[in-house]
């Protein structure tokens, strides 16, 4: 177990749980209370991390976490309690004091000039100068010995906007490392990275952490918090439930605590695939050919069903609005087949909102588009919706709601010309739709003349859910399906397709969650660039075999593609056959 | 109220919690431009106290000068009409997420319409047909106006504010030229009497009305106003309209074709301002002259910011600031008459301040501005 034994405390597993002396804390805060309005926040939240330790915040959303990481950094001032850092009281102090006593925080969005360059956004407010100029040789030999002396190599001459989100997120650390930080906090700082990112971060963060430096890492995937904290500190509405010792626990206890109940986990169903280096970590790989727990008992390298395709595109493409010559989507052929999840995996970024828009009608495309045998390229999104594709949007709160529009109105976004008598809306049918999907899906609070603001991220997630799934549908688009919804709702969510798979819908599912695709999908593509690189049957997709995939190490179109891209591409080849 | 009252309550509220009822989500609504006109009030006071007059009695002439007798009325109810179309097409607009400052030209060219069409007509003709031949000449006028920005910001994405604002140049301009080139009665700058379809004034029912110029084109307003009330907020196609001015994103993945709703609020938008132009060219004056609506487009803004983009907001909205017109004129023998511009001045800026979907639509039309 990677530096548990650096941790000055004996094994605990409760708030009440026996703590180091107060001045060897380099964090302690002590019944926070933070209201908005009359929402309260942070209820008495309790945080103790000692210097040298990477400790695991870790709580559903809206469980207080990044309010009481906020208050930590100065964003926020609490209303009630107190907070130490390096045993001195700093409460309610502001950032700029946080950043000169060393505090930092990675924000969940990065916060950089894509058009300077690396050295420029890192040193950006504390400039080297010479003289009256800024001394651009001198920050950038800076930059490389910060790189060089915590790990995060990136050039420094580079532009921010050319670099890849992980390296992004590298320059981000390393801003905050520059301006002295030795407490780091980070927002949920793999949401946006392929798995060797993941594996990169962690050793970054180690190696911060065994030279002294102190790290608090907010998270609700409970494979990193096994992975890489020493500690582990739950939080369940705005309140401190637990804090245990990351050895001394399991994934189910942490989800309990989180949750306040069982929770049936989706690690669980792909047999604890995802490789953890906490208890691997000496380069003995999890092997591929380990059996694999068949979800529904399917043939292991049985590719396609037989079933003839629910959804089928043939060479789609789409490009850039604003250039023509740049491909979001490149020439993507796949078919679903009814009772079957194709999952889509890869590095957010890839092309996979193209490839959910083409499909839904809100994107141009060349190329084919079949639903159930007939051809929808020339059909509008309401047309494809009434030919039976239902769409859960990656954004819920941009294009699955109208958030001021109450839950009642939102049940039937999409589907309203169905619910009319002639110019008019329908309110008896739209009111007896609303009953119906918020007991069916459980949404909460079950009253329909709220507006979906008001709703909890997972509750407005679960309009949607309802919305797309409680009505009669063949092909379903899910993109993101639980992105920021908590455990419970993960589950049911999960539950739900599952239950769609099983009663022979045909299911898209795109994720930037590679555990999520692993546990639902009967077969998993990747995409990288645009292109679906691969697809391949769920029994041999592991993390280690997608892994290349998703960043382009690895190339292998399968059969099919090629076969579509040799039919999209005529055009290009020189037809005098002058060096054949 | 009925049972569809939350929707509209809920799109035109702020945010509230989830304990937030009926109630919370009404006062929500309410709660703004009440405050501003509190606030107004009390730099109303000060404003009066530094000209050394009473508040209380300049007050007490304001009132007299309006509600207080029947002129005064008829007056207030006249301007409230006008007002109160110009506000409901900038509402109308706003609701789509447009923000259509060419009140002004669509309802100097609903006017021209309905007076030029009207002094075309044989005199003959029964009101029962020239009334509503007119009213309609009037929507079109103004509604033609209205699509070219719709129809451009549909199109090729140009941005209304700056199309309705020029708009504002060229209609006057090209008005003021048909008139004074071609159409006006000699030594005038208007056009001729129309011949059929003149809306009877309340002073032609009772002689109290006497000298006003309020005119039963208000009935016609408040039908117009109950109409778009339905429109917006019992029909799919203003479900989808205030979708699309909500968030454009989501109505297009709900199905809604965007542009279209853009093209055809703007074209309702420009039509309900041409109607206000009846009220002067039918009911008061009988001819098209030109300047006749001056200002009132562009009060017409600051009636629907107040009126919170709502058909009923906008009716009372149009009826305090007629008020506050109208009294300025009864007050002025006591403090300029200028105070009661700086009064609405005041409950503009305290709205503007409080109220969410203000500021929303007003970042949305600097962005445009600046873009």
């Amino acid at each position: 177990m990677s530096g548990a034994e650096r941790s000055p405390t004996s094994a605990g597993s409760g708030p009440t749980a026996d703590t180091p002396l107060a001045d060897e804390l380099a964090i302690r805060m002590r019944g926070i209370t933070k209201f908005f309005g009359a929402v309260r926040a942070n209820n008495g939240a309790e945080l103790e991390v000692p210097a040298g330790q990477l400790h695991a915040l870790v709580g559903e959303n809206g469980a207080g976490k990044s309010t009481l990481m906020r208050i930590l950094s100065g964003m926020y001032e609490p209303d009630a309690g107190s907070v130490r850092v390096d045993g001195r009281d700093v409460t309610g102090w502001s950032t700029a004091s946080a950043i000169a006593a060393g505090v930092g925080m990675v924000h969940q969005h990065f916060m950089l000039v894509p058009t300077l360059t690396v050295a420029e956004n890192v040193v950006l407010g504390r400039e080297p100068r010479r003289g009256p100029s800024f001394d651009r040789a001198r920050a950038e030999r800076e930059v490389n010995e910060l790189g060089a002396s915590s790990g995060l190599v990136v050039e420094p001459g580079r532009r921010v906007a050319d670099l890849s989100v992980g390296e992004a997120q590298r320059v981000e650390i390393l801003k905050t490392l520059y301006r002295g930080a030795r407490i780091l906090i980070l927002d949920e700082p793999t949401a946006v990275l392929s798995p060797p990112e993941v594996e990169e971060l962690w050793t970054v963060l180690r190696r911060l952490r065994d030279k002294g430096g102190t790290v608090v890492l907010i998270t609700h995937k409970l494979d990193e918090v096994m992975a890489i904290s020493d500690f582990i500190t739950v939080m369940r509405s705005g309140a401190t439930v637990s804090r245990i010792r990351t050895s001394d626990t399991t994934p189910r206890e942490i989800a309990r605590a989180m949750v306040g109940r069982e929770v049936a986990l989706a690690m669980d169903a792909i047999g604890g695939m995802i490789p953890s280096p906490a208890s691997g970590g000496d380069g003995s790989t999890t092997t591929t050919t380990q059996a694999q727990p068949s979800l529904r008992g399917t043939d292991l390298l049985a590719p396609v069903p037989a079933a003839p395709p629910a959804l089928e595109l043939r060479a789609v493409s789409v490009v850039a609005p604003d250039d023509a010559r740049r491909r979001l989507l490149d020439r993507v052929s796949f078919t679903v087949a009814p009772g079957e999840i194709l999952g889509i995996a890869g590095v957010e970024g890839n092309g996979q909102t193209a490839l959910v828009e083409a499909i839904a009608g809100l994107a141009q495309f060349t190329g084919e588009l079949r639903l159930n045998g007939r051809d929808v390229a020339a059909l509008g999104v309401r047309a494809r919706s009434d030919a039976g594709l239902s769409h859960i949007p990656e954004d819920r709160q941009r294009r699955g709601l109208i958030l001021d529009f109450n839950v009642a109105d939102n049940l039937i976004l999409g589907r309203q010309h169905h619910f009319t008598s002639g110019p008019s809306l329908d309110r008896g049918r739209i009111a007896a739709n609303a009953r119906q999907q918020i007991s069916a899906f459980d949404i909460r609070p079950p009253d329909a003349t709220l507006p979906a603001r008001a709703l909890s991220g997972g509750n407005q997630q679960k309009i949607i859910v309802a919305r797309e799934m409680g009505r009669d549908f063949s092909v379903l688009l899910a993109a993101q399906p639980t992105r920021g919804v908590d455990v419970g709702a993960i589950e049911f969510i999960h539950q739900e397709l599952r239950d769609a798979r099983d009663a022979g819908k045909a299911i898209l599912l795109v994720s930037a969650d590679l555990a999520e695709i692993l546990a639902l999908s009967d077969r998993v593509g990747v995409m990288y660039r645009g292109r679906l690189v691969t697809v391949l049957p769920r029994a041999i997709a592991t993390p280690e075999v997608l892994g290349p995939y998703m960043t382009g190490a690895a190339d292998n179109p399968v059969d099919e593609l090629s076969i579509a891209n040799e039919r999209a591409t005529p055009v290009g080849r020189p037809r005098d056959g002058g060096r054949a | 109220m009925s049972s569809g009252s939350e929707a509209e309550v809920t799109a035109i509220g702020s945010p509230v919690g989830p304990s937030g009822g009926r109630r919370d989500r009404l006062a929500a609504a309410l709660l703004p431009p009440l405050m501003a006109l509190a606030l107004a009030a009390v730099v109303g006071d000060l404003l009066i106290l530094a000209f050394g007059e009473a508040p209380r009695e300049v007050y007490r002439l304001l009132i007299e000068g309006t509600w207080g007798n029947a002129y005064g009325l008829g007056q207030v109810l006249y301007k409230a009409t006008t007002l109160t179309c110009t506000g409901l097409a900038f509402a109308i607009a706003a609701r789509a997420g447009l923000f259509n400052i060419g009140g002004e030209s669509q309802i100097a060219a609903g006017g021209f319409a309905a007076g030029t069409v009207g002094f075309l007509l044989p005199a003959a003709m029964p009101a029962l047909l020239a009334v509503p031949l007119l009213v309609l000449a009037a929507m079109a006028g103004g509604g033609v106006v209205g699509a070219v920005p719709g129809a451009l910001k549909a199109r090729f994405g140009a941005n209304e504010v700056i199309v309705t604002i020029m708009l504002n140049f060229i209609v006057l301009a090209l008005l003021n030229y048909a008139v004074s080139s071609h159409l006006h009665v000699p030594e005038t700058l208007h056009t001729p009497e129309i011949a059929a379809g003149v809306i009877p004034r309340l002073a032609d029912f009772s002689s109290t009305f006497r000298g006003s110029a309020a005119n039963l084109s208000m009935l016609i307003v408040v039908a117009a106003a109950a109409l778009l009330w339905w429109y917006l907020f019992r029909t799919r196609r203003g479900y989808e309209l205030r979708a699309v001015g909500l968030q454009p994103d989501a109505a297009e993945y709900g199905g809604v074709r965007v542009g279209s709703v853009w093209t055809r609020a703007m074209i309702i938008s420009g039509a309900v301002a041409g109607l206000g132009g009846i009220n002067y060219v039918l009911g008061y004056k009988h001819y098209y002259e030109e300047g006749f609506a001056t200002g009132s487009g562009f009060l017409g803004i600051a009636v629907a910011l107040v009126g919170r983009n709502h058909p009923v907001g906008v009716m009372l909205a149009a009826l305090l600031f007629a008020t506050l017109s109208q009294g300025g004129l009864a007050v002025n023998a006591l403090v300029p008459k200028q105070m009661v511009d700086v009064l609405q001045a005041v409950v503009i800026l305290a709205m503007v301040t409080s109220v969410p979907e203000v500021q929303r639509v007003l970042r949305a039309g600097l962005r445009g501005v600046r873009s």
